[in-house]
């Protein structure tokens, strides 16, 4: 199945500067899958395997959190805003 | 004009203010706050700052902000409109305004408001400072952190 992933800020700066990859992974597939598959082919992603949050389809989502085809997967780091 | 808004736009306090004035008749109270992009930051001379946001994620993270004020201070009226892409100096990145029948809610939830939004809201500020540029990192957003809102909720009724 395929998923669109969304990276921010730093995290996209890590992965080249692209901010949005579509990626085919294995079903059934949670968001851990989905960053398993990114951190097998760009390590440098993985320092934020701790302090990011994650969304599906543009709402807040844990790793365990199960994806499906079509979905929007995202990663981003800690906020900055305000 | 929305309450709630990411936008490129250069942000506007007084139409909002107008705007939350208008559906408080009868309140006693309204605060607002403007963030603005500071010359100094941790020692660097900032040239300017770039936002970044994940916007509907953003938005409905504002939408959770006014949703959490209203279950906290029941009554008050919120709207929040953040800035994103390129800021200069002394531009406002954020503004907030609050209206409540008394001036404590008032404040309170516009101080609420900002430091939730430093917490959950999927912003990022990219500074470009003389000699280098950085990615700026916070809290990690987890709006189900009631840890963080209890902080928040502190910090707004101090």
């Amino acid at each position: 199945m395929r998923v669109t992933v969304r990276l921010f800020a730093r995290l996209r700066d890590l992965a080249g500067g692209t901010g949005e990859l579509v990626r085919d992974v294995p079903a059934p597939a949670t968001v851990q899958t989905v960053w398993n598959a990114l951190v097998t082919e760009m390590p440098a992603l993985v320092e934020y395997e701790r302090t990011m949050s994650v969304a599906v389809n543009a709402e807040y989502a844990r790793m365990a959190a199960p994806v499906n085809d079509g979905d929007e997967v995202a990663f981003l780091p800690p906020v900055s805003g305000g | 004009m929305p309450l709630i808004a990411v936008t490129p736009a250069a942000l506007d306090l007084q139409s909002l203010t107008a705007e939350i004035t208008t559906g408080a008749a009868g309140d006693g109270a309204i605060a607002t706050f403007a963030g603005l992009v500071r010359e100094r930051n941790q020692g660097r001379r900032v040239r300017f700052l770039e936002y970044e946001a994940y916007e509907p994620l953003a938005l409905r993270a504002l939408e959770r902000i006014v949703a959490e004020a209203n279950e906290s201070w029941p009554g008050t009226r919120l709207g929040l409109h953040h800035r994103i892409g390129r800021l200069e100096i002394g531009e406002a990145s954020v503004i907030i305004v609050a209206a409540s029948a008394h001036r404590a809610d008032a404040f309170a939830t516009c101080r609420y408001a900002i430091e939730r939004v430093k917490q959950i809201v999927p912003i990022w500020k990219h500074e470009h400072f003389e000699g280098g540029e950085i990615w700026l990192e916070g809290a990690t957003a987890d709006p189900e952190d009631e840890a963080a809102r209890r902080m928040a909720y502190r910090i707004a009724c101090a």
